[in-house]
């Protein structure tokens, strides 16, 4: 087995998959804890059209997903805020818009596009350098801005109105929420894929949540949580020959259901005999 | 010494509908618990939206000692309504509390020791600073109150605002709240609103009725037209050992 991290894409694949578990660890417990499954899956569905409008340049797809997910972070944001129509529905039009942007720029790209099912089912066993790289920028400035905004965020989520009471500035930090969301999705996307980013998000931090009352140490756990099953996931990829995205969510969700039902367990019996 | 409010004929719309009609008040001591009754969708929750800041009326000027809400936020402390609250949050008794510090400590810095201790006051003050490390959803009701408070307080507040404090709350617990409230209105002025009329019964210095529009004297007494036009139904009150009459006497009763 020890052989195998001699291979460099094995490496790689490692390597991502840690880059990968810090991001979606940190900000998966925020997408749990303030409850924004809906946006966060929208944001990432809608951020296809970057991978389509990177194609159609003729660039390397990431940097088009980068603007374009900032973007639909944005008007998601904004347009779920503001517009008088209902914040799901608003996210359901433009989770759909995104994705359709895509198709018709991959479409007008003359030839074939040729790893465009890594965008959205992610395969790990092929990143490349330099996108390694760019996740690995894209962690540190997640990571600095949760340092930065850590109270205020822990705020927001908790108690919104309250916030803003307090004089913050409440719509602008969702707003860099999002953001981060979506920085945090393009960390993602080449691990998993776009279609299955949503259960990195949600499966590691509402684990951790079943081992701690605190959010920063829930947001340690999931990072921890991410990288075991990950791994594990790209073991089993690689000895099964089964495509690795799919394999990772699987034994997450495995993991999630077998804990979860363990722990009820536990606590019902617990609570009987007491 | 400025007013610590003073409204002037505001005005709240929600499309067509108006919430708050042409709403004045001046409440000059900076003590003393004033309670706000009214039926439920009278606009009591907006009507402290309005003080907060959170809410712009198209007509009228709202001012919080001298300078409008969005300047005096240090100086004011809120507890909401909590019922429609995530009690699962992993979030404990002391962050709950030190977030009410915000104002103070300002964006980006960490919280200071002064922060540290203006929570731990405040917590204290509601006898809660024992439990600072529970998470909130291992407290009773009555608990989550008191902490909701306590980070009000730790504002260090000079109008505590209270928005149905009283719901939730068994009858012991209620006057628990109401007992704490009364030693709170010593050092600042406190605005109660509720639905409850009992909950004003005993511990009011001031009250007022709002139903779209603002009926107050500045007393601790009330008509019963006032409140009849509040209710817009006859109301009969019925008080348990009431040390003072709320309503004024009946003309022609003994």
């Amino acid at each position: 087995m020890f052989d195998l991290l001699q291979y460099t894409f094995i490496q790689n694949a490692l390597i991502a998959a840690i880059l990968a578990s810090v991001a979606c660890g940190i900000i998966g417990a925020y997408v749990v804890v303030k409850k924004i499954v809906f946006i966060s899956g929208g944001i990432a569905h809608a951020s296809f059209g970057g991978v389509g409008l990177g194609y159609y340049l003729g660039i390397n797809p990431m940097f088009g997903v980068l603007p374009f997910s900032l973007l639909s972070a944005l008007v998601m944001g904004i347009v779920s805020k503001k517009s008088k129509i209902p914040e799901d529905s608003a996210i359901g039009i433009l989770w759909s818009l995104g994705m359709a942007l895509g198709v018709i720029f991959v479409y007008l790209t003359p030839g074939y596009a040729p790893d465009l099912m890594t965008y959205l089912f992610g395969n790990i066993l092929t990143v490349p350098r330099l996108d390694l790289y760019l996740m690995l920028v894209l962690d540190i400035v997640i990571v600095g801005a949760v340092y930065l905004f850590y109270k205020e965020f822990l705020s927001l989520c908790f108690d919104e109105e309250f916030t803003t009471v307090q004089g913050v500035p409440t719509e602008k930090l969702y707003l860099l929420l999002l953001c981060i969301i979506a920085l945090t999705i393009v960390v993602l996307i080449k691990v998993v894929g776009i279609i299955l980013v949503i259960a990195l998000l949600t499966i590691p931090a509402t684990l951790s949540r079943k081992f701690t009352n605190n959010l920063k140490r829930m947001m340690l756990i999931s990072t921890v949580f991410g990288i075991a099953i990950s791994v594990t996931g790209i073991g089993l990829s690689y000895a099964l020959d089964v495509p690795s995205g799919a394999t990772i969510i699987l034994v997450l969700s495995f993991v999630y259901g077998f804990v979860a039902v363990g722990m009820d367990i536990l606590e019902s019996r617990h609570v009987s005999k007491s | 010494m400025e007013k610590v409010i003073e409204l002037e004929d505001v005005w709240v719309r929600y499309g067509n509908q108006t919430i708050l009609e042409a709403v004045s008040l001046e409440l000059k001591e900076p003590n003393g618990l004033l309670g706000i009754i009214g039926p439920n969708g009278g606009g009591k929750t907006t009507f402290l939206k309005v003080l907060l800041g959170l809410l712009k009326p198209y007509k009228g000027s709202v001012k919080l000692f001298g300078k409008p809400p969005e300047k005096s936020r240090d100086l004011v402390g809120y507890v909401p309504q909590y019922k429609g609250f995530d009690f699962d949050f992993p979030i404990s008794v002391w962050e709950v509390v030190l977030t009410g510090r915000m104002s103070h400590t300002g964006f980006l810095k960490k919280y200071s020791d002064e922060d540290k201790k203006a929570a731990e006051e405040a917590l204290k003050t509601v006898e809660m600073f024992d439990l600072k490390d529970r998470q909130i959803g291992q407290l009773s009701g009555g608990q989550r109150q008191r902490v909701f408070i306590a980070r009000a307080l730790a504002t260090n507040p000079k109008l505590l605002l209270l928005d149905e404090p009283n719901t939730g709350l068994d009858p012991h617990m209620q006057d628990e709240l109401y007992r704490l409230l009364d030693r709170l209105k010593q050092e600042m002025a406190v605005i109660m609103v509720t639905h409850d009329l009992s909950a004003v019964s005993v511990y009011v210095d001031r009250i007022a009725c709002l139903n779209r529009t603002l009926h107050y004297h500045n007393s601790r007494e009330i008509s019963v037209e006032d409140l009849e036009a509040t209710y817009q139904c006859p109301v009969e009150l019925i008080a348990h050992g009431v040390p003072h009459r709320v309503l004024e006497r009946h003309k022609g009763s003994s």
